[in-house]
């Protein structure tokens, strides 16, 4: 039983397709990874866990709240934040724009303050610009706070969607593929950054990986999925040894004729 | 320093020119082309702030008392930026597509026409009306909210709509809006049906200027009020929420901002700013019905809004501004122009043009020339004239 959050039996279908089927996952801190081939359901799994979709059957829980039937950006408020497979910045944006919009949830104004634009507003104000540049520094983008997003290199992007996931002050952040075409020593360093978020700010982090290397050196546990069920999870080196995960991703007759190393 | 020195004498030498010319609409554009010019040069603000606000305080009244026509330009211009400002909000920052904007106008518009008008006996039977011509100024609070209310209920039921499917409704609600207007004379008789609302009270004025030139700068007032909420709306977690919707409204929610809310109140207030002008137009006019908000409104604002640069505010006030002028001046100076020359018999590559068939009169040309411009400009400005730029901000953190 996890304390902050947890998913039991989530299904998911699409018309006949299931794409989740009776999945249960849970974290407490740390990193935890999900991995599986192409299609597997991970980031169906992500949708459900967000909002996005609304599981068929099964319970979401976070911090004992239930999460089934919430609108994203209220799962967003109670401290649950993610990134996307394919970077979905505010493009037209500058960063330090695109972090602030991610501190939404956490902005205590009405309307009346934007209108007078007093003392409160002011200072609130310089208090979400200072913290916009704070967390840029943090994922290594200082001073380009007034770069617009779109014009921003590959792995920038990829920093900056973290930052701003970072700016709704997540307990659980939950980052679909952020090495994503990224060479190996910049998923390296990625790593490194998110340890470091984990150490520092306390924040548990789910991550959907492929890149293999970068998911057996950062997790403290894995869960593999195929064809929308869970088939194993545990720590790295279990998971690796792992007969039937291995047989998902290269193949029955692969499996049988691998010795175990 | 020497654009300074040009831009005070282009606007010294141009108001100057329209002193002496009252009558020429050429020389009345190149004062205008003054004001453009101070508002981009590369002067120091307080210059650009003096040389603007003398033009538009001192200058135009004056301009106004030689020739009046130039103060009702100035005047619509007003009232169309200010309706171009409020549909930028719904259109270039959220990136809701409303094609039935003027609805909101026409429903500012009846609500003082009624109440300030014979009509409102007519209605309830007898009472007050019209209402003393004081109640111009709570009806403007009273227009404001009333058109707030119709967008956040336009905006209920097209919540989960985007892009040509929210258009066409919101066509549809402005055409509704019009149809409304047009046909509820009976059986209760609140519009008046297609004759229309007249005499509407005209606000008591409390300067001791001329008429026209006190209303102008009732309209100043408003639109720079206007402009001030625009720009604090903006630049605040309200107006980023907004264009984060634009950009991506799915990762926009998923990043906490609430979809429902920030739209309608986006649509709320858009709505509100042409419900305060509607209040405005109906007592300049004296005279409204339902003619005077027709699609093509809509679609005239929306032209200004993309003509200016979306989702820039001094690309919504130029927009209407150009726009404006280009229906009230430009395209009818010069189809009075092809008309004289038609009247003197002129020959043209040796065709007489007073031979020209009537279905060519010059004054048919005014829609297509200005259509031209539209499709000219999108081909080679398509951002707009002054399409919004990112707010550059110090960090602290270089």
């Amino acid at each position: 039983m996890s304390a902050l959050f947890e998913a039991v039996d989530v299904t998911k279908t699409f018309g006949g397709l299931t794409a989740l089927q009776r999945v249960a996952f849970g974290i407490d801190g740390g990193i935890a990874s999900i991995i599986g081939p192409n299609g597997a359901g991970k980031t169906t799994l992500f949708n459900v866990f967000t909002g996005l979709y609304r599981p068929d059957g099964g319970t979401v829980t976070f911090r004992g709240r239930s999460l089934v039937g919430l609108r994203p950006d209220e799962i967003t408020a109670l401290g649950m934040c993610r990134t996307f497979q394919n970077i979905r910045l505010f493009a037209n944006m500058t960063a330090a724009e695109n972090v602030l919009v991610g501190m939404h949830a956490r902005i205590r104004l009405g309307i009346r303050d934007v209108l007078a634009r007093g003392t409160r507003f002011r200072e609130t104000e310089r208090g979400l610009w200072q913290r916009a540049a704070a967390l840029l520094e943090r994922v290594a983008l200082r001073g380009k706070g007034n770069e617009v997003a779109r014009n921003l290199p590959y792995g920038e992007q990829r920093r900056l969607e973290l930052a701003r996931a970072l700016a709704s002050e997540p307990a659980l952040l939950l980052l679909d593929e952020p090495t994503a075409g990224m060479t190996q020593s910049e998923a390296a360093t990625l790593m490194a950054l998110l340890r470091r978020l984990v150490n520092e700010l306390g924040v548990a982090i789910v991550l959907i990986e492929h890149n293999m290397r970068v998911v057996m050196e950062v997790s403290d546990r894995v869960t593999v999925l195929d064809h929308g069920e869970k088939i194993a999870e545990g720590s790295p080196r279990d998971v690796q040894a792992n007969a039937r995960v291995i047989e998902a991703y290269l193949g029955r007759r692969a499996s049988a004729t691998r010795t175990a190393p | 320093m020497i654009a300074a020195a040009t831009a005070v004498a282009f606007v010294a030498v141009s108001s100057a020119g329209v002193a002496l010319f009252p009558r020429s609409i050429l020389v009345f554009l190149i004062f205008q082309g003054s004001l453009l010019y101070a508002y981009v040069a590369r002067i120091p603000g307080w210059l650009r702030a003096t040389l603007l606000g003398a033009a538009l305080l001192v200058l135009m009244p004056v301009i106004g008392t030689y020739n009046g026509y130039y103060l009702e330009v100035a005047t619509q211009v007003g009232i169309f930026v200010a309706l171009a400002l409020g549909l930028n909000i719904v259109v270039g920052l959220a990136g809701l597509l409303d094609l039935g904007y003027v609805a909101f106008f026409a429903v500012g518009a009846y609500s003082w026409a009624i109440f300030g008008s014979p009509q409102g006996a007519v209605l309830f039977g007898g009472g007050p009306f019209p209402l003393p011509s004081w109640w111009f100024y709570p009806f403007l609070f009273i227009g404001l909210s009333v058109a707030a209310g119709t967008g956040v209920l336009l905006g209920l039921p097209v919540l989960r709509l985007r892009g040509d499917y929210l258009a066409i409704v919101t066509l549809g609600f402005g055409e509704v809006i019009r149809v409304l207007a047009n046909n509820l004379d009976k059986p209760i008789n609140v519009t008046n049906g297609p004759r229309g609302i007249t005499p509407i009270a005209r606000p008591p004025l409390p300067l001791e200027v001329s008429y026209a030139v006190g209303f102008y700068f009732l309209v100043l007032l408003i639109v720079l009020i206007i402009v001030v909420v625009n720009r604090r709306l903006e630049d605040s977690h309200i107006g980023r929420a907004w264009e984060a919707m634009r950009e991506d409204q799915l990762a926009a929610q998923a990043m906490g901002v609430p979809l429902v809310r920030a739209k309608l109140l986006a649509f709320a207030s858009g709505a509100s700013f042409a419900g305060v002008m509607g209040v405005v137009f109906a007592a300049k006019q004296i005279f409204i019905n339902p003619e005077s908000f027709t699609f093509l409104e809509s679609i005239g604002v929306l032209a200004m809004v993309i003509l200016g640069g979306m989702g820039s505010i001094p690309g919504a006030i130029i927009g209407a501004t150009v726009v404006t002028v280009l229906n009230l001046q430009v395209l009818k100076g010069l189809s009075l122009w092809l008309n004289e020359l038609k009247n003197a018999g002129v020959t043209i590559f040796g065709y007489n043009l007073a031979g020209l068939p009537t279905q060519l009169e010059p004054a048919k040309y005014e829609r297509m020339i200005f259509g031209l411009i539209l499709v000219l400009m999108m081909i080679f400005r398509p951002q707009g004239i002054f399409p919004a730029r990112r707010r550059q901000r110090e960090l602290g953190d270089r």
